[in-house]
């Protein structure tokens, strides 16, 4: 057997924050030079908190870190990138009104002035030894973010990293995009670098790396060569039990529309068309999925839906379930020109789950239950409101969606994501809605809280409820909506039957109005 | 007729100590301190450099000043003031990271006092019959200017009838415009005060540049406070003449939009706002005169209704300001 050398070992790390949060606990990892790992395990389980101690943003309490077989100690991140070790963030650590070069040059104290020009040329080298596409001079928010999150990359290569960890790269990504990305990871992997992915997507774990390491719960439980693993074994170690991964998927039971959209066109506040002649029906008993790459319109459609964004064409109309349509006298409702509050006093039974859960979904600092009275506060008499339903409805869905959280006055921010998004999505089922939209409703959630949210909403469409599901995997997409509706750059570039397509032909129609010309 | 060879020196006096205050608090903004206590810290620097001249003033017992003495140490005085004030600040909002704004309201009330007690107790030593403090030997040295500026007509009383302060106030600014755009040091501090978490991330030590920013800002615009006295006001201080200087000069952090070099222009159109009334004749009606008084605060907020209306990027105050910092917040 030839002996492997390890890029990095760390060995019984811990970190612990405030005196109860065990983030990992004497966590033993090992990093081959020149190999690929993926770095698995549900959400809090210490993953990026691990990661964070070799980047140098945490400091581990006890523990060793041996960077190519030396001891080191990493207090900071220009400790890291001494080492050779690179971070990719999941959120991006990139200032807004800066360059791409300056950003890459950022914090690094070169000899002599600031030479921006000299700096551009070398990263426009970088981007061509590697196959990057991103222009030196181009502002961060100019770009997409899968430019960003290669001006992230060749950050870390600029300063001559040679392990790099990529928390999550995939998640804002299209199916496209992504496969770009793992190319340019195995020529990275070629060029003699060694990586840590952090990915929930199984999938991918196996498709683009060598081994895979598990974390449960803060602590190490094992790896395995990728070779010999598939989805149900990673799941079942990541968990810690055996875990179904079928969603359930019914046909839809008697389909009324619900709600119809016709020729829906905004603009922003640019004046930027960011929706073009937008049309669909969405049925009762129906999920209605909509793909897109990220910032296609899907935001601006769900807000304009849920009475946030000024409809400039077109008509958005609502089906009451318990209103006889064949009855020509009965008219749908017009929810066009409403604000949420009129939609709410309007009578129109419609929940909104947005993607920015604790900016638009929840108050952060309160709990539980000051959360639940957001959405029944107008319901009391007089001037005081009534704290017992809301309190009854935060303890209900603490039991029903096991929620991890001390108490229902324990403040939502404080919680992991996934505990975040049950509270929300508990708390929009419960007002019983004709209509039912969420966007993202999985994203940065690890598979087992995943699937319960999907069989929360497949719940709901059995139960007659017309919902919406903006998401962006694909694998997801296809199993658990009836309808796809694929909007690129702003218009309905397709509208498919979830159970006859398949990935190749939403990707397609995801960057291709109409999906014409099937290949580049 | 309108005597504008007289106006434009008594704006450029008007706005050099804007000029002070809005470079000093565009360099401590620029590193995500909204420090609201500028008006404070001219406040304190100019007493500190007020409290230096009058004990070497009653130390000489009348007798000649040493040149160099009469302004270094005023200077020096004042400086070590508002440098004080900045590390207060700091070390409240970076260190403890308490509110910015609680913070830097407080320091400007602090800064007001601290002021008006030591002015009032140095007046009470001077034992003068007014309500004032007169330092006029020293006010000579401050205010001195070019000998031959008076033989150059309307050239030499526009741009060279002025005491060495205003000129280091232009040569400041100018200086913190290539510092923040063109350098290192500078694109540095524009990401700490963008986003702090990526400065930090990239190695960048996000409390020393906050603390020096800040510091060194505060220090810049005490200087304002010391020019207001010893030149402006020929040396002489009373209690709360200052006035509300101090905030006109955080307002011509917004109207200049960050730029130190734009502040130039802009801190002397401010000065001459501040003093148009004085040159417009309104006869008796003194209301009319309040209007004018009005205007600088009037074109602060339609620059910044104008600005927020355009939403270029690159014109937002930095993204990160008014928010402290701590890398292991989850």
């Amino acid at each position: 057997m030839e002996a492997v050398k390890n890029a990095v070992r760390m060995e019984n790390i811990t970190k612990r924050f405030g005196t109860k949060v065990v983030a990992n606990n004497a966590v033993n990892l090992e990093l081959h030079e020149g190999e690929i790992l993926s770095l698995l395990g549900e959400n809090g389980s210490g993953k990026t908190t691990l990661m964070n101690m070799l980047s140098g943003i945490y400091h581990p309490d006890e523990g060793q870190i041996y960077i190519h077989d030396k001891p080191v100690t990493i207090s900071s991140p220009k400790d890291a990138f001494d080492n050779g070790i690179g971070m990719i963030h999941q959120h991006f650590k990139l200032v807004d009104v800066f360059t791409a070069t300056e950003n890459i040059i950022l914090g690094l104290n070169e000899d002599g002035k600031l030479d921006l020009k000299k700096a551009s040329q070398k990263v426009r080298d970088i981007c061509n030894k590697y196959g990057f596409d991103i222009k030196p001079d181009q502002k961060i928010y100019d770009m997409s973010v899968s430019q960003k999150q290669t001006v992230e990359i060749v950050k870390v290569l600029y300063r001559g990293a040679d392990i790099l960890i990529l928390d999550e790269p995939t998640a804002v990504l299209t199916p496209q995009e992504t496969d770009k990305l793992f190319q340019i990871m195995r020529n990275m992997q070629k060029d003699g670098k060694s990586l840590i992915i952090i990915t929930h997507k199984l999938h991918e774990v196996l498709e683009v790396s060598d081994r895979v390491a598990i974390l449960r719960k803060g602590e190490y439980v094992g790896d395995v060569v990728t070779k010999n693993a598939d989805q149900q074994s990673l799941t079942d170690m990541m968990v810690g039990r055996r875990v179904s991964l079928n969603i359930d998927r019914p046909a839809p039971v008697n389909p009324q529309p619900r709600l119809t959209v016709e020729h829906l066109t905004v603009y922003d506040d640019l004046g930027v068309k960011r929706l073009s002649d937008v049309s669909f029906t969405a049925n009762s008993g129906e999920i209605l999925g909509i793909a897109g790459v990220a910032g296609s319109g899907q935001r601006e459609l769900l807000e304009a839906i849920a009475g946030l964004y000024p409809v400039a064409e077109g008509a958005i109309n609502f089906y009451d379930p318990n209103v006889d349509y064949s009855d020509p006298a009965n008219k749908p409702k017009s929810l066009v020109g409403m604000d949420p509050m009129s939609i709410r006093k309007a009578g129109v039974a419609m929940s909104f789950v947005p993607e920015d859960r604790l900016g638009m979904g929840l108050v952060g600092t309160m709990g539980m239950t000051g959360n639940m009275m957001l959405r029944s506060w107008r319901k009391g008499k007089g001037l005081f409101v009534s704290r017992k339903e809301p309190e009854a409805l935060a303890k209900r869905i603490w039991e029903e969606l096991e929620v991890v959280t001390p108490s229902t006055s324990f403040p939502v921010r404080r919680m992991s994501g996934g505990n975040v998004q049950k509270v929300l999505v508990g708390r929009e089922i419960a007002q019983e809605p004709a209509v039912l939209m969420t966007a993202y409703a999985v994203r940065g959630l690890d598979i087992n809280t995943s699937y319960t949210i999907y069989n929360l909403l497949s719940e709901q469409k059995m139960k007659g409820r017309a919902v919406i599901y903006v998401g962006e995997d694909l694998d997801v997409l296809l199993e658990l909506c009836d309808r796809i509706l694929v909007l690129c750059g702003g218009q309905v570039s397709g509208v498919v039957d979830a159970r006859t397509t398949d990935k190749r032909q939403v990707g397609v129609l995801m960057t291709r109005v109409g999906g014409g010309e099937a290949d580049e | 007729m309108f005597d504008i060879v007289s106006f434009i020196p008594r704006a450029v006096m008007q706005g050099i100590p804007l000029l002070f205050g809005s470079t000093g608090e565009i360099l401590t903004e620029k590193s995500g301190n909204l420090n609201l206590g500028i008006p404070g810290v001219m406040y304190v620097g100019a007493i500190s450099g007020v409290i230096g001249s009058f004990f070497y003033e009653q130390s000489m017992g009348g007798a000649p000043l040493n040149g160099f003495l009469a302004i270094a140490i005023p200077m020096v005085c004042s400086l070590l003031g508002s440098l004080l004030m900045g590390l207060l600040y700091c070390f409240l909002t970076v260190t403890l990271r308490a509110n910015q704004n609680v913070t830097g309201l407080a320091m400007t009330t602090f800064g007001v006092g601290f002021g008006n007690f030591f002015g009032g107790s140095l007046i009470k030593l001077a034992g003068s019959d007014v309500p004032s403090v007169a330092l006029p030997a020293t006010s000579a040295f401050f205010s001195k200017h070019l000998p031959f500026a008076g033989n150059l007509g309307w050239f030499g009383k526009v741009f060279l009838d002025y005491g060495f302060l205003a000129y280091l106030a232009v040569i400041i600014a100018l200086l913190c415009s290539y510092v923040l755009n063109r350098t290192r040091a500078g694109l540095h501090l524009r990401s700490v005060g963008e986003s702090p978490a990526t400065a930090d991330a990239a190695g960048i030590n996000v409390t020393r540049h906050k603390y020096l920013a800040t510091c060194i800002g505060s220090m810049i615009a005490g200087l304002g406070g010391l020019y207001y006295v010893m030149d402006y006001a020929c040396g002489v201080w009373s209690n709360n003449a200052f006035g509300d200087r101090g905030w006109l000069a955080i307002a011509l952090v917004i109207f200049t939009i960050w730029r130190p070099n734009i502040s130039i222009l802009a801190s002397i159109l401010f000065g001459g706002l501040y003093i148009l009334y004085l040159y417009i004749p309104t006869g008796t009606h003194m209301e009319v005169k309040e209007l004018y008084k009005m205007l600088p605060y009037v074109i602060t907020l339609v620059v910044l209704i104008i600005v927020s209306l355009r939403k270029k990027r690159e014109n937002q105050p930095p993204a990160s300001l008014g928010l402290s910092y701590f890398r292991e917040d989850r």
